[in-house]
């Protein structure tokens, strides 16, 4: 809506003034950089990089496009860039939650509110993974067997997104469990194989090959509904057989990390309107679709007030959990 | 001999006229992005994976994978020509190849660390081929206290045998432990170091450290010394390098004692850093000619080379048969790998069978191909040293500036280099050893991370070090690679009980050993 009429009203302008285009809606006139922060290899890359290859590949903008990584510091490195970049509208950041939530438990110099919010695009989902020669068959089973408090969850990196499951976990199953923390989701699943833990919250994308391989298995995924039908991922069973946690009275109804898009804070309303559409364009493409399959996710696209409410509650939620925990950092 | 066919079956996707042409292309550019100052293997790699989004999963990881062979012997040339290493693991071939070529025999260093690289890569890919599954489940052994273990034996291996007084090597060491725990901490999650400095929450990269330490270090050294680097006559002779390569077989001893343990780093997770330092450090102790090493000593230049393609090599096994990367630019092949639409992990040797053994038999033919093409540079390569000193010293400066800002285009980058050619400077200056810092920069964190995860585990019992025979084997092996040299000053000192003399004589061997 807001779209076509930016575009009525420029069209307009542009007729009534003949030449003269001033009043056109913000264009990029220099090569535009997506700062992914995370290292080369991962989620967020991945997406940076689909994204950059359908804008190029569908011509949605006349600027090259260049891909930077800037992960270090559990993906700081490329917030403080952004926070650094104020009113540099060429630079795009793309993230998970972790914009709002690692400014709460650790020190880092940035925090959400230093950058211009542009949309959230995909939702990855968790799962409650196990052995694949694990006793247990469902969450209950998998609850009963952890009272005994011996427990090991591993997960990507400290209190971040795994973790705050964990203690939901805990809270909410009345068991006590070890987290262990590892560099990445994918290290963490070959860990699980390797019988060195008893359970991780993988992503699906993450433990995909270990499923399929026959070292591990979801248990239950933290969602109010299973997942869509898709192609089998064994010769049994797909992400739609895995049933929810609710179902099987582990009651954690929703946890999902939202892939993010931001910009550099101070830029005005008509450069931040401009990649909101492109990125609007970029998810009806068939390979957006492709691309959503391929890695497991969910499709969503929220922007303006839609994705700040989601941002707040998202941060009541974590401040809750990093508050009981004693996380918070003043 | 299933294993045998699929490999033929292999060759036959391999040796195609465009799958060859690509292996020509990929290795070329490989080699451009290897020399290149900062750009490196993993840089060059994320720069041509989009190209590859519209090709056939096989086709696009032949053309990557060349690319990674390519730029692993380009990464040397830097190394031993102006001794500024390009990745992390051709640190120890500057400290025999650089002295080397210094000396005037740049072809004998270029070729000698070529030939012997390639033995490493084929060693690599032969056990790639014959012992597949079998490799995938020891890898699935390694918790973190196996981890630990595995880091604690390279240290070891280095630290035990180095040259330098015990102490100053302890002192670099804990200078590099300091270095690698600046930024964010994985197990706590909290900011450690930063000094107030915002932009250091990303670490301190090892590109910038090494530049400065090696590159400005060097050239601060070489400045003072008024080495007006008289030109060295390096005459281009190709016949040079065929006679480096063919004296290899002289060295058989130390190349299979490299291979061996650039595979076992390359399949546990030690990696190809780890291995060339433990193969170096290794090899001085046990070579006949150990003591010269660090002056341009040819088994200074193959043990590291071969322990490091050994190991690149067989780690691409954990990457595709259990998705973890065993180094950066393999993390960047998986992530191509997604995109083409292929899972790593176990099921890809079942599922994907035309990809896998098309992709290992390209390993062979795509080592073979870098090799012609890297020694066909050699005398190319080698006539840079006649440039004289005056010239290259600005250059060697810009080379480094430009490395260091196009690790992250950050400036902070540029000024830490610049502060760590004063650390290198310093260094080489009290006879304090280089080797221990880098390697503990470059593994200190992970070291970290395993021991505190090993701690997790059990509950803060060290018990968990001895918990089964693999773990008790690494930790007892470099206990006592740590203790061996104590060992032998007693041994000595029992032989002839001379204390005052002989203390002098320590420190004089100590002095004349802290080349590196």
């Amino acid at each position: 809506m807001g779209r076509t009429s930016t575009f009525l009203f420029s069209a307009a302008v542009t007729v009534l003034a003949g030449t003269m285009p001033a009043f056109a809606a913000w264009q990029p006139q220099k090569p535009i950089e997506f700062v992914a922060t995370a290292g080369p290899g991962g989620g967020t890359d991945n997406l940076a990089r689909a994204v950059q290859n359908i804008i190029t590949k569908h011509k949605l903008t006349e600027q090259p496009i260049v891909v930077v990584n800037k992960g270090g510091g559990s993906g700081a490195e490329g917030y403080v860039y952004g926070k650094a970049s104020a009113g540099d509208p060429y630079k795009v950041i793309f993230g998970t939650s972790n914009a709002w939530q690692q400014p709460l438990v650790s020190k880092v110099a940035f925090n959400y509110t230093d950058l211009t919010p542009i949309a959230a695009m995909a939702q990855d989902e968790f799962l409650l993974w196990v052995k694949q020669d694990a006793p247990y068959k469902n969450a209950g089973d998998y609850l009963k067997a952890a009272a005994s408090g011996e427990f090991r969850m591993g997960g990507a990196q400290s209190k971040d997104t795994d973790e705050v499951l964990t203690r939901m976990i805990e809270k909410a199953g009345k068991v006590k469990l070890t987290y262990i923390p590892f560099k990445s989701g994918a290290e963490t699943a070959v860990q699980l194989a390797g019988g060195h833990l008893d359970s991780h919250v993988n992503n699906p994308s993450e433990s995909l090959g270990q499923w399929r391989g026959g070292t591990q298995r979801p248990l239950c995924v933290f969602s109010p509904k299973r997942l869509p039908q898709g192609p089998k991922v064994t010769a049994t069973e797909g992400w739609s057989d895995v049933p929810t946690c609710v179902e099987q009275g582990l009651d954690i109804k929703q946890y999902e990390q939202p892939r993010t898009v931001w910009l550099p804070g101070k830029v005005t309303p008509e450069q931040a309107a401009f990649y909101v559409d492109l990125m609007k364009k970029v998810q009806a493409t068939p390979e957006w679709k492709d691309y959503i399959e391929k890695t497991s996710q969910v499709d969503t696209f929220l922007t303006g007030a839609e994705f700040d409410k989601f941002i707040k509650e998202d941060l009541e939620h974590v401040k809750q959990v990093a508050g009981e925990q004693g996380w918070l950092v003043k | 001999m299933e294993n045998l066919q699929e490999l033929l079956h292999g060759f036959t996707i391999a040796v195609t006229v465009p799958h060859l042409l690509m292996m020509v292309v990929g290795v070329l550019l490989g080699i451009l992005v290897g020399v290149l100052p900062g750009l490196g293997a993993p840089n060059g790699v994320s720069l041509l994976l989009p190209l590859t989004f519209g090709m056939q999963p096989v086709s696009a990881i032949i053309l990557l994978s060349s690319m990674y062979w390519g730029a692993l012997f380009g990464g040397s040339v830097t190394s031993i020509l102006f001794n500024i290493p390009g990745e992390p693991s051709s640190v120890a071939t500057t400290f025999d190849g650089y002295p080397m070529a210094r000396d005037g025999r740049p072809t004998t260093a270029l070729a000698t660390a070529f030939g012997s690289a390639a033995f490493g890569a084929l060693i690599g890919v032969i056990l790639i081929t014959f012992l597949a599954s079998w490799v995938a489940q020891v890898a699935l052994a390694f918790g973190p206290p196996e981890y630990f273990a595995v880091y604690f034996l390279a240290f070891a291996s280095f630290v035990g045998m180095g040259g330098a007084a015990p102490i100053k090597t302890v002192v670099a060491l804990a200078i590099g432990f300091a270095i690698a725990a600046i930024g964010i901490d994985t197990v706590s999650g909290s900011v450690r170091l930063t000094m107030g400095v915002d932009e250091l929450v990303k670490g301190v990269s090892f590109v910038v450290a090494v530049m400065g330490l090696f590159g400005i270090g060097e050239l601060l050294v070489a400045v003072e010394e008024e080495f007006h680097a008289r030109a060295v006559s390096s005459k281009i002779d190709w016949r040079e390098v065929f006679r480096a390569v063919g004296r290899l077989p002289r060295h058989a001893l130390a190349l299979l004692r490299s291979a061996a343990i650039g595979c076992w780093m390359g399949i546990t997770p030690g990696g190809p850093t780890a291995a060339s330092f433990m193969s170096y450090g290794i090899a001085r102790r046990f070579s006949r000619r150990g003591r010269y090493f660090g002056t341009g000593e040819v088994e200074g230049i193959i043990s590291p080379e071969t322990a490091d393609h050994a190991a690149g090599t067989s780690a691409l096994l954990p990457m595709l048969s259990l998705g973890i990367p065993g180094s950066a630019t393999a993390a960047v092949m998986m992530g191509g790998l997604m995109i083409w639409g292929l899972n790593p992990g176990p099921m890809l040797f079942v599922d994907q069978k035309d990809f896998v053994w098309g992709l290992i038999a390209s390993m062979y033919v795509g080592n073979i191909v870098a090799v012609a093409l890297v020694l066909l540079t050699v005398p190319v390569f080698a006539a840079l040293m006649r440039i004289p000193f005056v010239v290259i010293a600005p250059l060697i400066v810009i080379i480094c500036v430009v490395g260091a800002y196009s690790v992250s285009n950050s400036y902070l980058d540029v000024v830490m280099m610049l502060g760590f050619g004063i650390v290198g400077y310093l260094f080489k200056k009290l006879f304090y050893p280089l080797a221990p810092l880098v390697l503990a920069i470059v593994i200190g964190d992970k070291a970290e991370d395993a021991f505190r995860q090993s701690m997790l585990l059990s509950k803060g019992s060290l018990g968990i070090f001895f918990a089964n025979k693999l773990v008790t084997c690494l930790i007892v092996g470099g206990i006592a690679l740590l203790l061996l040299p104590l060992a032998l000053q007693l041994a000595r000192l029992r032989r002839k009980p001379a204390p005052s003399t002989d203390e002098t004589a320590v420190q004089e061997t100590a002095r004349e050993k802290v080349i590196i």
